[in-house]
């Protein structure tokens, strides 16, 4: 997980650096670099081995699976057969029930998991109070949760919530807290010459300094979400594109599943974006720092 | 003239890890520093300036003796950890929030100690800038700023917060030959123009003459003084004054001693390492 989200946060601070020019300026820019068209080709490649391998050859068992052609088509059809498609009213449901519960989870995720991450990285009680239970929490994974919040927390929706919730959680905490730890001593010590009381250290240096590395929690977190929302929805869903998922796989309308699975792709990969974007705005002196390089 | 901010430095000892490795940082340094003085502390690395530095600040205890600012105790062994914007610090590697504007890391000293209101903050942080030259950098993020600005700001950042005493130390160590002239001329105008007590670290001894009223130089560990020589050439002063008669006699005097020193110093790292 660790190797992904480093690239990110490279391509983050090199995005960041033209966050001062125009969007116009910026596209055309985007336009001359290689990198739309490097991406395209990537994506190219994927969608031709998709193609080769089970449209045109049938090779081996990708015989069995859905091809690009069909699944477009269903994608793109007024009538589709399993009743699914840009144009079906069923496909938004399901985006718009795992949208909600993401971004649910993902604010009580934050909302709790910074205040406390901030406190175990200021407060050498607090953190000795909390740290080791944390780290013996923390790598239960999301699925062996699943029982447990079936069995403690009300209804159908809290408990995927819940199990959403959780995997960000953790995330936002250890992050928060390597924020605080990365401040350089010698911050606070100019805040104690300057006579900051508590609530200027922690507004005007903890918090800003913590910044950078919260963001790159919240941009891990969002991925951590979308990752066990579709093991909730699996287990215990009656909506969403996680339901949608193993329910066109039992009814064996795996066009449909393709579908579902690549629009939990673009969703994962656009609300990741979303949080890049106000991270980016919020750290504009680090932009210009790291121009200035 | 200052009537503020007198520094008696009495017996000085510091001592790390001493139920380990005890290493003695500092042993019986005594420097007095009257109000107003500029005093500069030379000494090879690992002599205990910056021990001594942060003991004055109020970031690290002492061991042994006393330091008294104007009658008012600040350091003695078991005492409570007194930092404050009476003494201003100035760091090695500086410490202006990158993450706020130039004109926000002047102003906040004052504001946050409730001495001035944003506006009058915001004012005089102006008026000091356009004093160093730097009247159109305060919307700039100051990570933005080159080395010898940051400096600049730093010292300007210190100034506001009306200090009995300006703690520097080495500020201009990473800066090359050219800026830190221009900085060190600055910083004389800013002390000409304030008259704050200066108490300055560094290991470069032309600077040292440069700026000071006395020259300390130190012993390497345990850190110890070992002599201190009065700078008598008028002020203000420009960098033509180091090509003068007097200023080379006091570099050739205390050249001598700060040489023995550096040759200790690096025996004792040869030492170290065999």
């Amino acid at each position: 997980m660790a190797s992904p989200d480093t690239t990110t946060a490279l391509e983050s601070a090199a995005e960041m650096v033209s966050v001062r020019y125009p969007w116009r300026i910026r596209v055309r820019r985007w336009l001359r670099s290689p990198r739309p068209y490097r991406a395209a080709l990537g994506i190219g490649v994927f969608f031709l081995a998709w193609y080769l391998l089970i449209d045109a050859f049938k090779v081996w068992r990708f015989g069995e699976l859905p091809g690009l052609v069909n699944s477009t088509q269903e994608w793109l059809s007024a009538d589709p057969i399993f009743g699914v498609s840009l144009f079906t009213a069923e496909y938004y449901r399901h985006i718009w029930t795992s949208f909600a519960r993401v971004f649910a989870a993902f604010f009580a995720a934050i909302t709790l998991g910074v205040p406390i991450g901030i406190l175990m990285g200021w407060r050498r009680i607090f953190f000795g109070l909390t740290f080791p239970i944390l780290e013996i929490l923390r790598p239960i994974p999301i699925l062996a949760w699943i029982p447990l919040a079936i069995l403690l927390l009300p209804g159908r929706e809290i408990p995927i919530i819940g199990l959403t919730f959780l995997a960000a959680f953790f995330v936002t905490i250890l992050n928060t807290l390597l924020g605080v730890r990365s401040i350089d001593q010698v911050y606070f010590r100019a805040a104690q010459s300057l006579g900051f009381s508590q609530s200027h250290i922690l507004w005007h240096v903890i918090i800003p300094g913590a910044l950078p590395y919260i963001f790159v929690g919240f941009q891990i977190g969002m991925g951590a979400c979308w990752f066990s929302l579709v093991a909730a929805e699996i287990l215990s869903g009656s909506a969403g594109l996680g339901y949608k998922v193993w329910e066109t796989y039992y009814y064996v309308q795996f066009p449909t599943m393709v579908i579902t699975m690549a629009t939990l792709g673009l969703c994962g990969y656009l609300s990741s974006g979303l949080v890049r974007i106000v991270g980016n705005r919020l750290m504009r002196w680090r932009a210009k720092l790291l121009a200035g390089v | 003239m200052a009537t503020q901010g007198a520094l008696a430095i009495r017996h000085a000892g510091k001592i790390y890890d001493p139920e380990g490795v005890h290493v003695v940082a500092l042993d019986d340094v005594s420097v007095d520093i009257g109000a107003g003085e500029f005093c500069v502390i030379v000494g090879p690395s690992g002599c205990g300036k910056t021990t001594l530095l942060n003991a004055v600040a109020g970031f690290d205890q002492l061991t042994d003796g006393e330091i008294v600012m104007d009658e008012q105790l600040l350091a003695s062994p078991g005492r409570k950890l007194l930092p404050g914007p009476d003494r201003m610090v100035v760091f090695q590697h500086g410490a202006l929030f990158p993450w706020k504007t130039v004109l926000w890391n002047v102003a906040c000293g004052p504001i946050a100690q409730n001495r001035m209101t944003p506006t009058e903050a915001n004012e005089k942080a102006r008026e000091l800038l356009g004093r160093v030259g730097l009247a159109g950098a305060e919307k700039q993020y100051s990570g933005e700023l080159s080395g010898g600005q940051k400096r600049r700001v730093e010292i300007v950042r210190a100034l506001m917060n009306d200090p009995k005493i300006l703690l520097l130390d080495e500020p201009f160590r990473a800066l090359d030959a050219l800026t830190k002239s221009v900085v060190q001329e600055y910083l004389l105008e800013l002390y000409d123009y304030s008259r704050k007590t200066v108490f300055f670290i560094t290991h470069d001894l032309e600077e040292a003459i440069f700026l000071a009223d006395n020259v300390v130089v130190m012993t390497t560990r345990p850190g110890r003084v070992k002599k201190i020589v009065r700078v008598d050439m008028p002020r203000p002063r420009t960098h033509e004054v180091t090509t003068t008669d007097r200023f080379l006699q006091l570099k050739s005097e205390l050249g001598a001693a700060i040489h023995e020193e550096a040759l200790r110093a690096f025996e004792a790292g040869e030492r170290e390492l065999a």
